[in-house]
């Protein structure tokens, strides 16, 4: 009773198994995993765990790889807590030999789990500026950059409304509605603002977020959705021309030679990443190597245009839109990173009281 | 004599059901109890009272209640709004239909990066829908949440549907039943299995969604999948993230139970046949305008993205398209490579979640001779749910420190992000698939049998032809699952490789001349390529049918 089959079903499924045997499994078959193994003196893989914003030009990998003999592995996801939460799991038994990413508001976490070795790789000129007050040996700086509030210009020009400049204005009423952020709990600019506010408000830091809310201050959960949609100059509609984004932005709005908007300088918080040895690393050699790497002129100066921050090491050049419009601030606010992670969950929980009321 | 035969029985459904429970306990049940675990017994004693101290929490009691009202309502609008779709996509004809079946799966694929910035962008108060006020409510929570998942209730009940025998409908009708009593009388009794098969799957993804509830709630709603992952990602308190991750598995193994009741089929003995799909007629007028609203919901966000890919500073312009192409100190890897990447693991993960969802599907679905036989089926069915229903980042973490050395060092292997993905997945299979095979009339088989036809061949002259079409629907799923980004594989991306949704997360990550263009014009080549595997699926699937 049934129609016959069309002959093509059967060529159609020879067609679709084909595919699928092509390319199934074979997915990471060319990856830099493959047993490289030549008998040089210094060899094998040296692994690098970090987050995701890592980011280096391939040349500069390759370089290192000829340099040293060694090859190059990146493990990445999440963000610096996340980052800092695997390692702090993991210690004993680490994913790889040398991590990078971790920052000045989760160094102290890192430390206290004995995640790091002592480096012994020397810090060049500069770099020192960064180091941290406890655990200096072990965890290396590698760059910096700014949390700052961001104001797009042109806005303020075009509405006749003088811009603000400090912390104080936000919560001025000329600036009602105008201001967006993105939330301390889920994004690390967020948490490096609420830092911001502790550092500069001392104890009574609640009553000026009050008075944030009270003056129409969004709140996001990423950078991205602040930005993107809620900021005037983020390529959407958004409808608020202050936004918290970091010291670096302003070279990437520039149209016709100016840049159309400017982080508040008075505004800031200042973030370090670190690199270190891990503690159980199978390539200590390595991840000693892929530290001096790191702190070279070359890797220093990539880093603005890999990964959006500025050299540790001095006397390292800046691309052009940066050196004309990342001014950076020169007395950022900043907090002892011990004192943040011993009140990191009191403080976010007084936060959420304070924004959700 | 008798309790012999039945513990063969139990012994051949626990043979087939070894794999699947040898690839679940490895990757699911092994990472969740270490990190329970580290939870529970933080200085190697046991610690209860810290656990009963986190459910006494208010705002424990707040996360949750928000986490069962916003997955029970977004459940519900799914259903009532998927089921008119179905009936349209699988039960008429008109042209287009192929093309709007692929498009509904589209949401699916999308990250929620992206789906948050492009719901926002219609929402927030500058954009086109900014007058509805609904930027960072519940309601848009609710509709982000229908968006996603109506996809899911479309295509799980409409392959049903499809496949069900028309002729008990037709011979009530000329009984002159009117068409609302055949609908409640005979149609949805017969798909009852299917939607409460799909409404179950659809609360636990609703109930642990949470980029979404994030960005669209701007953070004044947490759920319990939200707090847990600030618990594990940003304070390190496992033992209130365990407390948590109890909580969800209390809430998963209570659906189980209800829905398990609900579920039983009704009629075992009902044929199965496709009926002739008729044209799309006038009298189908109130569930095409009811069905506007799901479409509408669907391809107005879809619609907005696009738009914002080709829209840069105030003009028409493909140049965020040819960025994508060139590879640039930020991205890791051109459009080209990494969609190549995402291809590749989303056919290793489909195929591995339709071989486990076989299984599956066969142990759960046949006809039990004994209670404990029925006990164990019901038990190995619930227990291959878990994966949806108990947060990705405690199985993220969990693989980090429980696969971890010999004989399971398996954390870097390149097979842990499709097997992840699989897992996701084999809900879905299995419930796409469970209720097609859980009808067929275990007679034929045995029919089959007494004629001398090898078991084998039982399989594929009774089993396969009814299972064919929903297997299809639910390599589609399988596929799109492993296409977006599901939280545990995130947490295990390789950089060597990245997939293009890691591409889209790096992009909108910082300012930049052109970047939120090209993460728009990166998840529309992501939509676009999800479109076309649907649609081949789609084609593949009609060309491959007789008339059974």
């Amino acid at each position: 009773m049934s129609h016959p089959r069309p002959r093509r079903t059967g060529l159609l499924l020879a067609v679709a198994a084909l595919a699928l045997a092509s390319c199934s499994l074979t997915a990471e078959s060319d990856g830099p995993s493959a047993p490289a193994t030549s008998g040089e003196a210094a060899g094998g893989p040296v692994v690098l765990v970090t987050h995701e914003s890592f980011a280096l030009p391939k040349k500069l990998i390759r370089a290192f790889e000829a340099a040293t003999g060694y090859t190059h592995e990146v493990r990445a996801n999440g963000d610096a807590g996340t980052l800092t939460n695997k390692l702090v799991l993991t210690q004993g038994s680490p994913t790889g030999d040398v991590a990078f990413g971790v920052d000045n508001t989760f160094a102290s976490r890192a430390l206290d789990a004995d995640v790091f070795d002592p480096a012994d790789v020397a810090l060049p000129p500069g770099a020192e500026a960064y180091a941290l007050p406890e655990g200096g040996d072990r965890l290396l700086p590698i760059d910096s950059g700014s949390v700052c509030v961001n104001i797009d210009t042109t806005w303020f020009r075009s509405h006749h409304v003088t811009p603000p400049a400090t912390l104080a204005d936000l919560t001025e009423p000329a600036y009602r509605d105008l201001f967006v952020t993105p939330g301390a709990p889920t994004s690390s600019p967020g948490m490096a603002f609420l830092l911001t506010t502790i550092a500069a408000e001392g104890d009574s830091w609640p009553d000026y977020w009050s008075a944030l809310m009270a003056n129409g201050t969004r709140i996001t959960s990423g950078w991205s959705d602040a930005y993107f949609v809620d900021f005037t100059q983020g390529g959407g509609d958004g409808t608020r021309p202050i936004v918290l984004s970091y010291d670096s932005s302003p070279a990437f709005t520039v149209k016709n030679g100016r840049s159309t908007t400017k982080a508040l300088l008075d505004t800031c918080f200042q973030q370090v990443e670190y690199a270190g040895v891990l503690a159980g690393a199978a390539n200590p050699a390595g991840a000693r190597a892929f530290l001096d790497f790191l702190l070279s002129p070359e890797v220093q100066a990539a880093l603005p245009e890999s990964m959006y921050v500025f050299p540790v090491r001095d006397g390292v050049e800046l691309p052009a839109d940066w050196a004309r419009f990342a001014k950076r601030p020169t007395s950022p606010y900043s907090l002892d990173p011990a004192e943040v992670d011993a009140h990191r969950d009191e403080w976010l929980t007084t936060w959420q009281d304070v924004t959700t009321r | 004599m008798r309790s012999r035969a039945e513990g063969a029985r139990l012994l051949t459904l626990l043979g087939l059901a070894a794999l699947p429970l040898v690839v679940l306990g490895v990757f699911f049940v092994l990472p969740v109890s270490g990190m329970l675990a580290r939870g529970l017994w933080p200085d190697g004693s046991l610690d209860l009272a810290g656990v009963v101290e986190v459910f006494g929490r208010p705002r424990v009691h707040r996360v949750l209640w928000f986490t069962l009202w916003s997955a029970g309502l977004g459940t519900l609008l799914s259903v009532l709004l998927g089921l008119p779709v179905a009936h349209l996509l699988y039960r008429r004809r008109f042209p287009g239909r192929g093309a709007l079946r692929a498009a509904l799966l589209v949401p699916f694929v999308l990250p929620t990066v992206v789906v948050g910035v492009a719901f926002r962008r219609l929402l927030a108060t500058g954009g086109p829908l900014g007058g509805l006020g609904l930027d960072g409510s519940a309601a848009a929570i609710v509709a982000a949440l229908v968006f996603f998942n109506v996809a899911v209730v479309v295509r799980a009940v409409g392959s049903t549907w499809e496949s069900l025998d028309p002729r008990p409908a037709e011979a009530a009708a000329a009984l002159g039943a009117s068409p609302r009593q055949v609908l409640w009388t005979v149609t949805l009794p017969a798909l009852r299995p299917a939607v409460v098969s799909a409404a179950s799957v659809v609360f636990l993804f609703c109930a642990t969604a949470f980029g979404v509830v994030l960005t669209l709630g701007g953070l004044r709603y947490s759920t319990v999948e939200t707090e847990i992952y600030l618990l594990t990602t940003n304070l390190l308190d496992l033992q209130a993230a365990a407390a948590l991750a109890l909580l969800q598995l209390v809430v998963v193994v209570a659906l189980l139970l209800v829905t398990q009741r609900l579920r039983r089929t009704a009629d075992p003995a009902r044929e199965h046949r496709v009926g002739h799909a008729p044209q799309l007629g006038r009298r189908d007028l109130p569930a095409v305008l009811v069905s506007l609203v799901p479409l509408a919901l669907v391809v107005v966000p879809l619609a907005g993205l696009v738009v914002g890919s080709v829209r840069v500073e105030g003009e028409w312009s493909l140049a965020a398209y040819r960025a994508l192409t060139r590879p640039t100190a930020v991205l890791p890897a051109t459009v080209q490579d990494a969609l190549v990447t995402s291809l590749r693991t989303a056919v290793d993960a489909t195929w591995m979640s339709l071989l486990l969802g076989l299984l599956v599907a066969a142990v759960v679905t046949r006809r039990s001779r004994s209670r404990a036989e029925r006990r164990t089926r019901a038990l190995l069915d619930g227990l291959f749910m878990l994966p949806l229903g108990v947060s990705a980042v405690m199985v993220g973490f969990g693989f980090l420190i429980t696969l971890d050395r010999p004989p399971l060092d398996l954390r870097d292997s390149p097979l842990l992000v499709p097997i992840a993905q699989a897992l996701v997945a084999l809900p879905l299979v299995v419930r796409t698939l469970a209720p097609a095979l859980g009808g067929i009339d275990d007679r034929q088989r045995q029919a089959a049998a007494s004629l001398g036809a090898p078991p084998w061949r039982v399989a594929l002259t009774v089993d396969l032809p009814v299972v064919w079409r929903p297997l299809l629907a639910a390599a589609g799923f399988a596929f799109a699952v492993s296409l977006g980004e599901f939280g545990a594989t995130s947490f295990l991306v390789r950089e060597d490789h990245p997939t293009l949704p890691v591409v889209i997360y790096r992009l909108l990550g910082r300012p930049g001349d052109l970047n939120a263009e090209m993460a728009l014009a990166a998840s529309v080549v992501l939509a676009a390529t999800t479109a076309v595997v649907m649609l081949a699926v789609e084609r593949l699937r009609v060309r491959s049918l007789g008339a059974w």
